[in-house]
Formats: structure tokens, C-alpha cells, sequence
């Protein structure tokens, strides 16, 4: 007996450890990706000096410019400012207005994470809806329309559903506008409006995935022995869903819906662009079509640490779930 | 009197996937009178706990009731409506399931699970049902009864959890408790243990029962009448002691002869070569870090020490979590050891499978457990079986075909059966194919870990006669990792015993039940169930009359290399177990047990 308490407490040892650990683990990912994103951006071809002086320019003009905008210094040397001030929430300055990369990405991530959080909303309770009731009803003619649609959503790209919208919606019937314009909203009305499409489009896209891994992780709870148990102790159907599948079935959920958040940043940039909303997505697009190169390693940034926040709380979300005892 | 349980002409069918329904319960008729025990016989794919099953009104998905009628305690069940099944379910009739390990919800606590049955058919209020709890505890002996419940089912041991599911089956004072296997799954010393507190429980309350089960040394503890299944339908009934001693149905008689134990040793074989083909000596495996001493944190198997002689048998034994299939691991090369030896011909072995030379590993092979797990479901048996006889013997071709047909005569097996795909095998037909697989290299020792454990009694005796033969004609050695001693005793010559990753005992397997041994390999042997009705309350009697000697002052056996047995020994003398390591005591012609007792047996220190 001495035993099996140790073994409790062992337990209560181990879970922050293993919570420190995926921590750790993330924070790592953190370091290599700052390197990476710094590398990537300098190894690409061209500079600044290129988008703004044209192609005319005397070599004079673009070592002098060079020298104004501190290119001409060592890669080491710009990576260890850059990083100071990305440790102390300073992107630097726009090659092409001067103006700080940080006032510039905050109004356009506060855009793009409203558009993220409404397609989440709406994604999510839709497809734990789907999911949980088409495991419940598995191998109906329901389970099957789900399964079907879903499917089929997954593999239409988001630019072709964004597009099709547009066609149908705003240039046929004249009842959406084609952009979102996000600035002239002022009312509720008005706000579906602008954000229905993009909204909709993002989250059809995210559906899927979130629908069948909820599915397959409800119908894998639903099939344990102690659920046949369950129902042999004449406990009724809600009950048996809410009390005895659910809690054993929520780790692999939670986990499925964030990868599939974390996948919605993919489909962000891609809507964005469609529907000429002014977010993140957009900044980073146009950053890098001029050359930008602090706005686009802070878009950069932005994105992987959204990315990484997510998968390190979906795998943080698993490791409280697992069940007491069960913990390795 | 009218019986509690009426089924008639019971009919079942299911199908498989978009395949015709096929009938899986035929014309099933039985009835059970107030406060009797029914037993349903039967081996796997005999209807058994469907028939089980239906008797709460539970059909598994695919199947279907397609005739007869089933009245549980006034109940007409085969006509209730779902509302009226969830009412009845829990309350009028419950349910033990086989395996309470993966029965009980691993998210919730006991208790909340316990209780669940009264509260969903509001019988009292949670306060009450959790006093109500306690007391169930109490009395099926579980331990710390007050607090268990806050327990989770991961926190438990298999024996208790199956109590536990006693417990909660009594909650609601039932008229029918449904047992399915319920000890199949344990330890036979745990076993012992749930069985009489069941019997006493069952007793009390005047508990109408159905009790499924396999073994038929359960059956004669338990049940008051009893019927055979097969395929489906009832091919004997009768009470318990008629279909035990005077069975007249074809199949109960050739499943008694199964269960017999019985000595496969032949007389007129020549002993064994002295020469050993495998030495174990002073190995160490575990988990974990290492410690200062070089020895890992977790010790699984602590100094295990014995020797294999060229075509002999040693059967290696012990409960569950003892370090049995840790050792299997460790002599096939896929668990490093920290410390020790092993010998294969007298040649050193690596810890490491990939370290060993082809020829060391084509002489020592490994059959596992789970056959199912060991075949490529998506290869067909020939294709398997020629792939082991290219790699070992770099036969191709015809040659290669002709070995594959040689190898499936070897276990018995038509040759016709190398097109097909495990999946059209049955369990043994598979565990056979197992066997031909290790047999194509052509070894010198197999190591057959737990082989017959998820078999059918016909089919692993089967097995075992196998294994006998290949010793005979081959002159084969096998190591047979076991959990049952009559399997044990009936192919093996020598015996190891296992307990907490310790051999307490090794030597000749025929002399168990008699002479000096160690008091954990007594345990043992006297929990094996005897065919014999009264065996389980004469034996829990006797236990009851061996006193426990008085509590030692906390003893941390494990650091002092004292005795791994002091907790559990009946026999411990205070003031010697609990001070000083045991020793080594050998019998003339008898085991070398590790135990201080009896003093009069003549120690032997082993430097």
C-alpha cells in the first residue's frame, strides 16, 4: 500500500516536470526559430536599397543608403542589435517609412487576431457539435453527410472557396461587399457584413479537421469497456456522454482544435489577401514584396509564436488530461 | 416456485461488417432459482457472455436477439422499452465485467463510480450510498475501506479494482448479479482471495448469480448448477457436480480432460545432457537511472541466477509484475541488463540483440505471447515462414518453399495453410505458426513467454503437447514463462520460481506439491483452485489457522537484502527474517530455496 501511495506522489512530482519540460521544449523551438527567421531574411536576394532607389541608381547612392540604414554592418553584428531589440519589444524601424515595425504590426495583428478569434468562434463549437454527435451516431446516414461534407471541404483550397464567395455573393448577388472593409464598421449589422465571408471561408476550411478529429477521438472513447459498463449500470444517454465520455475523450480534442487554430494562421494569410483585409497577413505580403526586411521577420516572428502558443498548450492541455495513475 | 431467471429458446445473431447475419446463440433454454448460482461454461466464441450480456438486455452492436424469450426477476426483458431496460439495469440486475482494470472509467474516482449505479436510479442520497460504500468495502476485504473510493482505477491493483466492481454491483441490492470471468484476469493467491469474498458476500444477501467462466476449478468453488456451451448452443446442463464428475456430452468431457492436470513427462526419455545450452548468472535488469553501486534505480530482476541443460525444460513462474517477461526481455537482447551474465553454450551474450552474432541469434529464439501481434496481418503464413527460412538458412526458391511445407508439418500443421492470412487462423493454428516462425532458425533454446495465456484450455493443452514432442524429436530446450503451474508441471522438468524479481526457488518441477519449499512457492501451489467442491473453504480455512506471527517493526526489506517474501510470510521468525539476508538452503535431490528455514536443512552460501 506503502507503494502505491508513493506512487501518487511520484505523480504529483513528475507533472510540472513534464509541464516544465514541453516548456522548456517550446522555448528552444523559440530560440531556433528567432536564428532562423534573422537567416532566412538575410539570405534572400536584395535589399531595401533595391525597392527604393530602382534599378537606375549609382552605386554611390546605394552604398550610401546602405550605410544610412546600418546594412553595411556585419551579420553578426545586426543580428545581436536585432535581437536586443526584439527582447525588449523593438522590431526596429520600416525600410520604407521609417516608422517604428512595431506601431505599424500592432493595429494590424489586433485585425487579424479579431478575424482568427470570429473564425474560431465559430468553428469550434460547430465542430465539436459535428464531431461528437456523428461519433455518437456513428455509421448513420448523419455520420456519413458529415464525414462526406467535410471531406470535401478539406480539399478545396481557401483561396477557392474566399473567391467563389466573392463571385457569387458580391459580384452575382450584390448582397455581401467584395472587401472587408474593417474601418467603417460601427454597428453589429454591419460588422457581419464586413466579416461574413472571410469569416465563414476561414472557418469551413478549419472545420473539417477539427470535425473528424473529434470525431475519431469520441468514437474511440465511445467504443472502452468502461463505457459498455457504464451503460450496464442503466446510466442514460446524456449522462454517459457528458460524465463518462468527455473527460476521457477532451485531451485528444483540445489538442485536434489547437493544431487545427494553428492552422487557421496559414489560412489567415490567404483570406486576407482575398478579401483585402488590412491584418498582419497582409503587412507581411506587402513587406515582402518591398523588401522590408524588419517588418517581415517581426510578421514572421508574430506568426511562428502564435504557432508555437498553440501547440505547447494543446500538449500541455494533454498532459493534464491524461488520467491520475495513468502518467508516465 | 418460479424461477428468478427464465430464458427460453433464447436465438442471437450478429454479423460481421455487410456479411450475412449468422446465428451466434442457438435455442438457448436455462432457468435459475432464487439465490442459486448458475455457471455458463465455455470457451471463446462459445455465446457465453452474449448470452451474459442479454440477460441485462445488452446486445453488442451487430447483433440482434432474433427469437425466445428472457424474464429477469419479474422482468419480461426481451420486450422492455430502452427507458424501461435503463431502469431495470444497475438496480434489479448488475454487472461484474472481466477485466475491472479497463472496466472502471480511468477519469473518474472509485467512489463517483461506486455510487453510480444507486444514484442514477435515486435509491438513497450520495451521503448514504458512499456510507453504504464503506461498509461493501469492508466486507470484500478490501484495504483502507474509509478512503479508498478517493482512489483513481490507475492508483489500484487488479485484485482490488475487481473487489471494487463487486462493490459497486451490490450498491443497489440487486436480485441478479451477472459475473463475467471476473477472476480470469488475477494472480491465483488474488484470486483465492476475491473468490471467497464474493461466495461470502453473495451468501449474505441472498444474491441470485450467472457466472461466466473458462475454468472449471472455479466452477466447482462456486456455482450450484451449470451449463456447457459450444458454438452457441447448450451442450450439457446439469448441477455441478454431474457436469464435473459424470459428464455425458462429447465436448464437456473433452474439456474436462483439458483441465485435468496431467503429466506429459515420458518416462522412458534419458535425462537430460548436465551440459547447460543457457546460463543466467547474477542478472540484473531495471529502470531508471543508474545508482552509485552501477545498479539501475528500479530493480526489476534482482540477481536471477539458473541454468537451461541441453534439451531440457525449465519452467520459470511467478505472479504478475514479479519481473518474468522483463527477464524474457533481457535473455532475447531487447532489454540491456546492468549486471550479470549470460552464457549461450558457455559463450558470453550482449544485452543488446543487434550486438549478438547471427549465429548466437539464429541459436536462441523467441516465441511471444500475442501471436497476433507477432504476424503481419497483411502477409500470407507462407510468406512469413520463407522469409524466416532466407534470413536464417539463405534457402530460396523451391528449396525455400519445401522448408516452409517441412516446418508446417513440424507444428502439426497442414501445409495448404501457407496462402493464407493470419486473420483466417484461429488462436492456436496462429500460436503454431509462431512456433514454426522461431523454428525456421533452426534454434538451439526457445523462449516461450506466457504462450498458452490467451488460449482456450483444449487449445493450449494442444500447445503444450507440441512443445513436448519438439523437445523429444529436436531435442530442442525451452524456457516456458509461466503463470500457470499446472502447465508448468505437466512439460517441465525443473522449475524456477519468480517472486519480486528474485528466484526464492529453483528445482525439480514434479516435486512441488510435496517436501521442503519456500513459503512464497507454497502460497502457489495451494492457491491453485482444485477441481473439488469445499476445496476454497478448506483452504481459506487454513489459512485463517496459519496465524500471522506478529507485525515486524517496519522492515525495508529492499535496501537490506533481506527476504522479499517478509511481508507476506506466514512462516517469518522475528528477530532472524527481519535482520539478516536469507541464505541459500539446499535439499538433496530437492530445490535450492532462498529461506532461512528450516534451520535443519543445510545451508549453502553461495560466494
Amino acid at each position: 500500500m506503502a507503494k502505491r501511495k508513493q506512487g501518487a506522489g511520484d505523480l504529483n512530482r513528475h507533472l510540472p516536470a513534464l509541464i516544465g519540460r514541453r516548456i522548456f521544449a517550446a522555448a528552444t523551438s523559440l530560440a531556433f526559430v528567432i536564428v532562423t527567421v534573422f537567416a532566412i531574411t538575410n539570405i534572400l536576394p536584395g535589399d531595401a536599397t533595391d525597392a527604393l532607389l530602382g534599378q537606375g541608381a549609382t552605386p554611390q547612392a546605394i552604398a550610401a543608403m546602405r550605410h544610412d540604414l546600418g546594412l553595411d554592418r556585419s551579420v553578426f553584428l545586426r543580428f545581436w542589435l536585432w535581437l536586443w531589440g526584439v527582447l525588449h519589444g523593438q522590431f526596429g524601424y520600416s525600410l520604407l517609412n521609417g516608422l517604428p515595425v512595431a506601431d505599424a504590426i500592432r493595429p494590424r495583428l489586433h485585425n487579424s487576431l479579431l478575424l482568427a478569434g470570429a473564425s474560431a468562434a465559430v468553428a469550434v463549437p460547430v465542430s465539436l457539435f459535428l464531431g461528437i454527435t456523428s461519433a455518437i451516431w456513428k455509421d448513420t446516414l448523419y455520420d456519413r453527410a458529415v464525414s462526406v461534407l467535410t471531406l470535401g471541404m478539406v480539399s478545396v483550397p481557401e483561396f477557392v472557396i474566399g473567391t467563389m464567395a466573392v463571385y457569387v455573393f458580391a459580384v452575382r448577388l450584390h448582397v455581401l461587399p467584395a472587401l472587408a472593409d474593417v474601418a467603417s464598421v460601427h454597428s453589429i449589422g454591419q460588422f457581419l457584413r464586413a466579416f461574413f465571408m472571410p469569416v465563414a471561408s476561414l472557418a469551413l476550411v478549419t472545420l473539417a479537421q477539427m470535425v473528424r478529429m473529434t470525431r475519431a477521438a469520441m468514437a474511440d472513447t465511445l467504443s472502452a469497456p468502461y463505457i459498455e459498463m457504464a451503460l450496464l449500470k442503466g446510466v442514460g444517454p446524456a449522462r454517459l456522454i457528458l460524465v463518462h465520455a468527455i473527460p476521457n475523450a477532451i485531451g485528444p480534442i483540445v489538442n485536434a482544435v489547437a493544431l487545427s487554430l494553428s492552422s487557421l494562421l496559414g489560412g489567415v494569410v490567404v483570406i486576407e489577401v482575398v478579401f483585402t483585409y488590412p491584418g498582419i497577413a497582409g503587412l507581411m505580403v506587402d513587406a515582402v514584396s518591398s523588401r522590408d526586411v524588419p517588418t517581415v521577420q517581426a510578421c514572421a516572428l508574430v506568426f511562428c509564436l502564435t504557432y508555437l502558443l498553440l501547440t505547447t498548450f494543446a500538449d500541455i492541455v494533454t498532459i493534464l488530461s491524461l488520467p491520475r495513475g495513468r502518467k508516465a | 416456485m418460479v424461477a428468478t431467471i427464465q430464458v427460453d429458446n433464447l436465438e442471437i445473431v450478429g454479423r460481421r461488417g455487410r456479411g450475412a447475419e449468422l446465428p451466434i446463440v442457438r435455442n438457448v433454454s436455462f432457468s435459475v432459482a432464487r439465490g442459486e448460482m448458475l455457471a455458463l461454461i465455455g470457451e471463446s466464441g462459445s455465446g457465453k457472455t452474449t448470452v451474459a450480456l442479454s440477460l441485462l438486455g445488452h446486445i453488442r452492436s451487430g447483433c440482434r436477439i432474433s427469437g425466445g424469450t428472457i424474464r429477469v426477476a419479474g422482468y419480461e426483458v426481451t420486450a422492455l422499452t430502452a427507458q424501461e431496460r435503463r431502469s431495470m439495469r444497475g438496480r434489479v440486475i448488475s454487472y461484474v465485467a472481466q477485466n475491472a482494470g479497463s472496466a472502471f472509467n480511468p477519469a473518474l474516482a472509485i467512489m463517483r463510480q461506486v455510487v453510480e449505479p444507486a444514484l442514477v436510479h435515486h435509491i438513497l442520497p450520495r451521503r448514504d450510498l458512499e456510507a453504504r460504500a464503506i461498509a461493501l468495502f469492508r466486507a470484500l476485504a478490501l484495504p483502507e475501506p474509509e478512503t479508498i473510493g478517493e482512489r483513481y482505477p490507475g492508483e489500484l491493483s487488479g485484485g482490488q479494482l475487481q473487489r471494487l466492481m463487486a462493490a459497486m454491483a451490490l450498491m443497489t441490492d440487486p436480485e441478479v448479479v451477472v459475473f463475467d470471468e471476473p477472476t480470469t484476469a488475477l494472480d491465483v493467491t488474488t484470486q483465492i482471495e476475491v473468490l471467497a469474498a464474493f461466495k461470502s458476500v453473495l451468501a449474505e444477501r441472498g444474491v441470485t448469480g450467472v457466472y461466466v467462466t473458462h475454468d472449471l476449478s472455479v466452477v466447482a468453488q462456486i456455482a450450484d448448477h451449470a451449463i456447457v456451451l459450444k458454438d452457441g448452443a447448450v451442450r450439457e446442463a446439469g448441477t455441478v457436480s454431474k457436469i464435473l464428475f459424470q459428464p455425458q456430452d462429447l465436448y464437456s468431457q473433452a474439456l474436462l480432460a483439458a483441465a485435468e492436470p496431467c503429466s506429459r513427462q515420458s518416462e522412458g526419455v534419458e535425462a537430460p545432457e548436465q551440459q547447460s545450452v543457457l546460463d543466467v548468472r547474477d542478472l540484473v535488469v531495471g529502470y531508471g537511472r543508474s545508482t552509485s553501486a552501477g545498479l539501475p534505480e528500479k530493480v526489476i530482476v534482482n540477481h536471477v541466477s539458473f541454468s537451461v541443460p541441453k534439451g531440457g525444460m525449465l519452467g520459470v513462474i511467478g505472479e504478475s509484475g514479479c519481473g518474468k517477461s522483463t527477464l524474457a526481455r533481457a535473455i532475447s537482447g531487447l532489454q540491456p541488463w546492468s549486471a550479470g551474465e549470460l552464457l549461450l553454450n558457455g559463450v558470453a551474450l550482449s544485452g543488446n540483440v543487434t550486438d549478438r552474432a547471427p549465429e548466437q541469434r539464429r541459436r536462441l529464439q523467441l516465441v511471444a505471447q500475442n501471436a497476433d501481434s507477432v504476424l503481419n496481418p497483411s502477409k500470407t503464413i507462407g510468406n512469413t515462414l520463407e522469409r524466416a527460412v532466407r534470413f536464417y538458412s539463405g534457402l530460396r526458391g523451391e528449396a525455400a518453399a519445401r522448408r516452409v511445407s517441412e516446418l508446417l508439418e513440424m507444428v502439426q500443421l497442414s501445409p495448404a495453410l501457407a496462402t493464407r492470412l493470419p486473420s483466417e487462423l484461429s488462436g492456436g493454428q496462429k500460436q503454431r505458426i509462431n512456433f514454426a516462425r522461431a523454428l525456421a532458425a533452426d534454434p538451439q533454446i526457445v523462449l516461450c513467454d506466457e504462450i498458452t495465456a490467451a488460449l482456450d484450455t483444449v487449445v493450449a493443452a494442444a500447445i503444450l503437447d507440441l512443445m513436448k514432442e519438439l523437445q523429444r524429436d529436436l531435442g530442442l530446450a525451452f524456457i516456458f514463462i509461466t503463470h500457470d503451474l499446472h502447465a508448468l508441471q505437466s512439460i517441465c522438468e525443473r522449475v524456477a520460481v519468480l517472486y519480486a524479481g528474485q528466484v526464492v526457488e529453483v528445482g525439480p518441477a514434479a516435486a512441488l506439491g510435496e517436501g521442503f519449499h519456500h513459503p512464497y512457492t507454497r502460497l502457489l501451489h495451494d492457491s491453485v483452485p482444485l477441481m473439488e467442491p469445499g476445496w476454497l473453504e478448506e483452504t481459506r480455512l487454513r489459512r485463517l489457522a496459519e496465524t500471522m506471527p506478529a507485525t515486524l517493526p517496519n522492515p525495508s526489506s529492499a535496501d537490506a537484502g533481506l527476504c522479499c517474501f517478509l511481508t507476506r510470510c506466514p512462516d517469518r521468525v522475528a528477530g532472524l527474517c527481519d535482520r539478516i539476508a536469507p541464505p541459500v538452503r539446499s535439499v538433496v535431490h530437492g530445490p535450492r530455496v532462498l529461506c532461512h528455514l528450516p534451520a535443519s536443512i543445510r545451508p549453502e552460501f553461495s560466494s
